[in-house]
């Protein structure tokens, strides 16, 4: 059904429309609003029996989730920032066990400084604890993308990580089409675990593992990724066949047939970029774009297919590795060897991503390897001018706010 | 907050609710500026939907942050009748709403404003009076009398109907009938059709 309508309520009824049988909540922004409204739809008794588990962390949150998981339940957490790091132990234990846990991640930067605003340091600094990764476009794509992550972390036995903008995504209200609760049964059948904690049939899940096989488990973890890797696509194209719209899967390309240039980016920043793409259609230049929907695992070969015969491409990152850059470029650049790959650096904590920034980007004669989109370097010559001239020059960030604030 | 269970959920979009006259436009954008508490967020929010109910695109979404009481707050809302991709904040605005216009001494609530745009101020003064080129309406007034609250919102987005011709003052009641429970849904429609009229009339006199 069509709904005009937040993206934090949007998946919350998206959620809800699983069946999750065990939901733990620690509120964080940008991620409270979808908690909180999972908490309203189970008090007014739409979960029948799920257990709405008020934690005291997310470390707990995680836990209790693994807990409920082993004992053969379908579980439900979201999460963002700070709260995904004190996770980051159980986000391995979750994997590593094999437990097909549904999170949302509500993107937002890691401080210090403390800042609340949207950018990818968190989920990507947990790109290798083994969840899939998938980054949503718009608030139908989040919608569609929790459906699918229920689909696929059950038949992978796999934690599935659904990672939507915060705040540009979770609180803005647009057109989302709904689907039903028949629709998302017939798609997202009862769970039927792998391996259960059952008094009737005792197993023991979580055993220590030595050297004689870590390997091996391990490996079998990255073979059920490389599995996924033919999974996520197939789900998305029975997804499509059961709701007609196209969501989800690999990697996809817009405009990019005939494109020299290509931009890639994960997330929200493509709409943006779509809209720029069409513009400087319009004045001739062979420009395209991709949406890297699936980052764990990292789609390799379908992103050759996609865009191995292009000389550029263009990655927006909206996080990145302190003293290397980039962290999607640097697959990218090993999925193509051929191709010069730029990246540029965008949208750190909550800075706008703006078209007229896109454009000078793309239009620009001389491109850097590694770009700071809009790096106001008359602010951090400043800085690094009152750094030379004595020891104690005090914190930065405050230094630089008070700078901007007029006061030197 | 808002309401947990709308009244008029199954309101279904129709373009028999878009303006009389109304001829589709590439993208009308439209920026509200208030306080913590005033409803700033929920009024772009109501727009959309109103939009929505029209059959219409539309995307709204705050200036993310904190919110505290009192605090500036500014929220967007982008019309159109294509669907909408770009997430950037809107720079350049056809219309700007002004909650409350103490803002006007503090921060530079114009900015951008298109040479031919519109500005409605929340104001018993005429918006000369406050050296603003534009339109004022005592919505704090009008929603006193409504709901015993002096909660603007609603009465500025009814004059925003008549201000801009943009949205029928029809959506932006179904669309607050969505939103509230019935009788302070009611209350706010009803602040929302005086503040239409007083905008009308104005222009007329």
């Amino acid at each position: 059904m069509l709904r005009q309508m937040e993206g934090s309520q949007a998946v919350a009824e998206t959620v809800a429309l699983c069946r999750p049988e065990v939901i733990c909540a620690y509120p964080i922004s940008p991620q409270t609003h979808i908690v909180e409204a999972l908490s309203r739809i189970t008090r007014a008794g739409r979960l029948g029996t799920c257990e709405y588990v008020n934690v005291e962390s997310e470390f707990a949150a995680l836990s209790a989730c693994i807990g409920a998981s082993a004992a053969g339940a379908r579980t439900y957490t979201a999460t963002a920032s700070q709260g995904l790091l004190y996770m980051a132990e159980a986000l391995y234990n979750a994997s590593g066990l094999g437990l097909p846990i549904v999170m949302t991640v509500a993107n937002r930067a890691i401080g210090a400084p403390i800042n609340i605003w949207n950018d990818h340091s968190d989920s990507m600094s947990q790109r290798d604890s083994g969840w899939i990764q998938l980054y949503a476009e718009t608030n139908q794509e989040a919608v569609d993308l929790h459906v699918q992550a229920y689909a696929l972390a059950e038949e992978l036995s796999l934690p599935v990580m659904v990672c939507m903008d915060g705040f540009v995504l979770t609180h803005a209200f647009e057109r989302v089409d709904l689907p039903s609760q028949e629709q998302v049964d017939a798609f997202v059948p009862a769970y039927e675990p792998r391996q259960v904690l059952d008094p009737d049939d005792p197993v023991s899940i979580g055993a220590m593992v030595g050297p004689e096989a870590f390997t091996e488990v391990r490996y079998l973890a990255h073979a059920r990724h490389l599995e996924a890797l033919e999974r996520i696509p197939a789900v998305a194209a029975s997804f499509e066949a059961a709701f007609g719209r196209r969501s989800g899967g690999l990697v996809r390309g817009y405009r990019t047939e005939d494109a020299d240039t290509v931009v890639l980016a994960l997330g929200s920043v493509l709409g943006t970029i779509k809209d720029v793409i069409d513009e400087l259609r319009e004045s001739g230049e062979p420009v395209g774009a991709a949406t890297l929907t699936a980052f764990r695992p990292f789609p390799f070969a379908a992103l050759r297919a996609l865009l191995g015969c292009k000389r550029h491409v263009v990655v927006v990152e909206r996080a990145f590795s302190t003293g290397v850059g980039g962290i999607v470029s640097a697959d990218v650049r090993a999925a193509l060897p051929d191709a010069e790959v730029r990246t540029v650096v965008a949208g750190l904590g909550g800075r706008p991503v703006t078209k007229a920034a896109l454009r000078g980007l793309l239009t620009a004669g001389e491109p850097e390897p590694l770009t700071f989109l809009d790096l106001d370097r008359d602010l951090v010559a400043r800085e690094l001018a009152r750094v030379r001239a004595r020891r104690r020059s005090g914190p930065s960030a405050e230094n630089m706010l008070r700078d901007l604030a007029g006061g030197g | 907050m808002r309401a947990e269970s709308p009244g008029g959920r199954d309101v279904r979009p129709s373009s028999r609710r878009r303006p009389p006259g109304y001829t589709g436009s590439m993208e009308y954008q439209t920026r509200i500026h208030g306080r913590g508490g005033q409803g700033v967020v929920t009024a772009a929010e109501l727009l959309s939907v109103a939009a929505f109910l029209e059959d219409r695109y539309a995307q709204a979404f705050p200036t993310f942050g904190s919110e505290r009481t009192g605090a500036p707050v500014v929220s967007f809302c982008r019309i159109s009748d294509r669907p909408i991709r770009v997430r950037e904040p809107i720079t350049a605005p056809d219309a700007i709403i002004v909650q409350d216009v103490t803002l006007l001494r503090q921060i530079d609530v114009l900015a951008g404003l298109r040479p031919d745009g519109h500005v409605l101020l929340n104001s018993a003064r005429p918006a000369a009076e406050l050296g603003v080129a534009g339109h004022s309406v005592p919505a704090s007034e009008i929603a006193l009398r409504h709901l015993g609250r002096p909660v603007p919102n609603a009465a500025l987005l009814g004059a925003y109907c008549a201000l801009t011709g943009v949205l029928s003052l029809e959506s932006v009641q179904a669309a607050i009938r969505t939103m509230f429970p019935r009788q302070v849904a009611e209350a706010n429609a009803a602040a929302a059709a005086e503040a239409c009229s007083y905008v009308r009339e104005a222009a007329r006199a």
